[in-house]
């Protein structure tokens, strides 16, 4: 038609790479690539010119070369001739033992007060609101700052144990008393607790750099056998049960197979419980269970349950009235009600931010720096960056570890969180 | 028929009996929340002796607080005095003594008024954000405030927050003129650029010349004077309105269909919410002198506030991710249909809705943030929580006090914690627009 313009020529013109939108987004990714490009080499090029400017190197050579420190809580058999790598496991350890059971415990308390803070019963319900309310408006540091001033200052001295001659002669009592039949002191320094021994023990196994206990394998073997096998009788009774509607009596087999080989094992073993005991000032024996650590773990469970019970309630919540009802008119009790239909079908809702609770409280381990607890950060990021002056190299290691940790939970709670979805279409 | 002659009729309605004594009242309402079970009934007992031990073990030490008291051991004394040997008393003496040391940290005494004034003005420039009622001409303030809360709090001369903010006029100015003709974002870069050119070249020289021709201004506080819950506002506050921008942003980069940008601002995301801020900070305070040209150093605070701002953008990145994919599909297409382009099509129609719908998370976020705040002890700063109560401790006075300071600040970090929980739940419902 006569109304009709000129067709636009086909072909390209440079104008096209801003106004066409076709080319647009290549003109803008070029220009970002080029300003990444030229900022990250700026970046290196100011490290080079940095580590030049103070006679310094890039290198990890150091983590091979004696620590020189000693680390006051470890797991693994370390002394200050040890390098500084293996001071970077003691600390990492240190970090993923607080996180793997605070993430634990976090989990129960929460499920606890989630539940509790939906019951019926007014007066609990309101007590779990304060609960969840006060940890999660409150920060962190606060928490753990206090457990630990609390557990050190409130707690006696190592010498308030002491039971001298002259005392028993006049019939007084020490100062402090141990708990649990004798077993347990808190003293201001660390809890004292019995610890497991074996008379009879089978030896280390070492693995590279590291020495496994054999006890502890074959315990954890055992478990594991006799577990599997409990599972293996439990659905066959579910199959008898299908099949004629009679379900053979299986708790006390169950009871028996996963308790009496352990029980044997450990007998085997010559297992007993070493105490600890006051002499001139301190106490020997048993293992000494610092208050940095669990200071941290009580705050950490503490503030995390909080997040978690609120977690729970609205994965509770998001669940329709119905399905309660229903499962009432199938003649279920409340509790199954809750264990057979609710949480099963709240877990959905659940998982994924559980995964975010899990990551933030392994993160938020760091805060360890506050009472001094040797986690990561306070062994690689701190000592051992003070007395080598490479904070380039420590820091960074630090980093991508933690980074490492975070992507490993988050992809093994991602195909947990795939296995409990709702496979639907 | 007629003769049937019932033996009795009642012809009058009885009255309602009065409900049985255990269905009416506080009889009914306690057997139906509080005792309606055996196992209710255990969780209600083990409640109330869970707060009978509570109140008896503090309640005396709550009233026998003591406010006038030079140190710890004179308040132990006035107590022990006033109660009995054996008696508890709070030392809010303490409290009393260093209540401006735990707000403003070593901030010069005769210049509280600006901290203060900056804070009463905070509420002045947040008020259009929080309050849609507001007239929306009040928005400049919130724009200027940030220029006008740095001239109170740092002092110096007046001209290098206004020149300062200058750059942003030229940015303005620069998109204004070219986003016709070469489209958002390229209008937008060409004008950041032009912006930081000033900054760079133009700005110190332009101040220095205002400052000699008319030598207005307050007198400096530098940065280590700040402390206490000044320092965790001014961290917090600037944190919050930098960070929504820069996570509106990030979550659009990683949505986007460009794979460059896709792949830094994830990788960015996942880097930054992989490590824990302990570490961002100290990269603050440790690493940025290897990544900035040699013999840069800027303040302290500053570089804490960059960090932390980076931090809370990415977990508002995800927050906001979370909210656009919870944005049905048919919202982009209807905009694309409209012929909306792709800025307008995000203002108008996408971001609106993905906001409403992200708003709880977002408000955590930033609660998350203001929490946050405290672990700059860890690079020196004084904040409330580690670094005065510290300070507060390590003084012979008030050796051996602990539950006074925690309690004190704890208070104060649950109040606006809380305050912005309930704020997040009165805009979620205000901003509701499903009939459900």
């Amino acid at each position: 038609m006569a109304y009709a313009g000129e067709a636009p020529k086909p072909g390209f013109r440079p104008s096209m790479l801003i106004y066409d939108t076709r080319y647009r987004s290549l003109t803008i990714q070029l220009i970002v690539l080029v300003l990444f490009a030229f900022g990250l080499s700026w970046l290196i090029n100011n490290v080079i010119d940095n580590l030049a400017a103070k006679d310094r190197t890039f290198d990890y050579g150091f983590l091979w070369n004696r620590a020189g420190y000693d680390i006051n809580q470890t797991l693994i058999p370390y002394t200050n001739d040890s390098t500084h790598g293996r001071a970077l496991f003691v600390g990492l350890i240190n970090t993923l033992v607080v996180a793997a059971l605070g993430c634990f415990l976090a989990t129960i308390l929460g499920v606890i007060v989630g539940v509790l803070r939906l019951s019926k019963n007014w007066l609990i319900g309101r007590l779990m609101t304060v609960y969840v309310e006060v940890f999660r408006n409150i920060p962190l540091l606060l928490w753990i700052l206090l457990s630990f001033v609390i557990l050190t200052e409130t707690t006696p001295s190592p010498k308030d144990f002491r039971v001298t001659d002259a005392m028993i002669a006049a019939g007084e009592a020490p100062a402090a008393r141990m708990y649990l039949n004798d077993s347990v002191a808190i003293t201001n320094r660390g809890m004292n607790l019995p610890a497991p021994l074996f008379g009879r023990s089978l030896g280390t196994v070492g693995v590279g750099e590291f020495q496994l206990s054999l006890n502890f394998l074959a315990i954890f073997a055992v478990i594991g056998v006799s577990a599997f096998i409990n599972r293996r009788m439990v659905r066959r009774a579910k199959a008898v049960q299908e099949d004629t509607g009679v379900r053979p009596v299986t708790w006390w087999k169950s009871l028996a197979l996963l308790f009496l080989p352990v029980i044997a094992l450990l007998l085997a073993l010559g297992f007993h419980l070493e105490y600890p005991k006051m002499t001139r000032f301190n106490f020997s024996g048993g293992i000494e269970v610092l208050h940095s650590f669990t200071a941290l773990l009580i705050a950490l469970v503490l503030y995390t349950a909080a997040f978690i019970a609120e977690i729970v309630r609205a994965g509770i919540q998001a669940i329709s009235r119905g399905q309660t009802e229903a499962a009432f008119a199938l003649g279920l009790r409340p509790g199954r009600t809750m264990s057979l239909i609710i949480l099963p079908q709240a877990l959905r809702v659940i998982i994924p931010p559980l995964i975010s609770q899990y990551l933030n409280l392994t993160k938020n381990t760091s805060l360890a720096i506050a009472v001094s607890y040797m986690d990561l950060r306070g062994t690689l990021g701190g000592v051992t960056l003070n007395q080598t002056g490479k904070e380039l190299e420590c820091m960074l290691l630090m980093m991508l570890i933690y980074l490492t940790i975070s992507l490993m939970i988050s992809s093994v709670m991602n195909i947990y969180n795939s296995s409990v979805k709702l496979k639907e279409r | 028929m007629a003769e049937r002659n019932p033996a009795f009729v009642r012809t009058a309605i009885l009255p309602a009996q009065a409900p049985p004594l255990t269905e009416k009242g506080a009889i009914k309402w306690l057997r139906e929340n509080l005792f309606s079970g055996w196992f209710n009934t255990i969780l209600t007992l083990v409640g109330l002796w869970a707060i009978y031990s509570l109140i008896s073990a503090s309640l005396p030490w709550w009233l026998n607080g003591v406010w006038n008291a030079s140190s710890l051991g004179e308040c132990r004394e006035i107590v022990a005095a006033a109660a009995g040997p054996d008696a508890t008393g709070a030392c809010w003496a303490m409290v009393r003594e260093r209540w401006h040391q735990f707000l403003f940290g070593f901030y010069p005494q005769e210049q509280y008024w600006r901290p203060i004034l900056a804070f009463v003005l905070l509420f002045v420039a947040i008020a259009p954000v929080l309050f849609q009622a507001l007239p929306r001409r009040m928005m400049w303030l919130s724009v200027l405030y940030p220029a006008v809360a740095f001239f109170l709090l740092w002092g110096g001369p007046v001209w290098t927050p206004v020149v300062a903010m200058l750059g942003f006029v030229v940015l303005l100015v620069a998109y204004r003129l070219l986003v016709v003709p070469l489209g958002v974002v390229l209008a937008a870069s060409i004008g950041v650029g032009l912006a930081i050119l000033w900054w760079m070249f133009l700005d110190a020289r332009v101040v220095e010349g205002l400052t000699a021709l008319a030598p207005i201004g307050l007198e400096p506080v530098a940065s280590d004077r700040f402390g206490g819950f000044l320092l965790a506002l001014t961290i917090g506050v600037t944190a919050i309105s930098f960070s929504l921008p820069m996570g509106i942003l990030l979550a659009l980069g990683r949505q986007s269909d460009m794979f460059l940008i896709k792949t830094l601002s994830v990788g960015f995301i996942e880097f930054i919410r992989g490590v824990p801020l302990i570490t961002l900070l100290f990269t603050a305070s440790l690493l940025l002198q290897y990544f900035l040209p040699p013999n840069t150093n800027f303040d302290l605070i500053l570089r804490v506030i960059i960090l932390v701002t980076f931090f809370a953008a990415a977990y508002i990145a995800e927050v906001i991710r979370g909210g656009l994919a919870a944005l049905p599909r048919g919202q982009y297409e209807a905009a694309d249909a409209l012929g909306l382009d792709y800025w307008r099509a995000q203002r108008l129609i996408i971001m609106p809705q993905a906001l409403k719908i992200a708003i709880p998370g977002i408000v955590s976020t930033f609660i998350g943030l203001f929490k946050d705040t405290t672990l700059v002890a860890f690079v020196g700063l004084l904040d409330p929580l580690k670094g005065i109560t510290q300070i507060v401790r390590a003084d012979i006075a008030w050796k051996g006090i602990y539950w006074e300071p925690y309690i004190f600040v704890g208070a104060i970090f649950f109040v606006i914690c809380f305050g912005m929980s309930r704020y997040s739940m009165y805009l979620e419902n205000k901003l509701k627009r499903d009939h459900r």
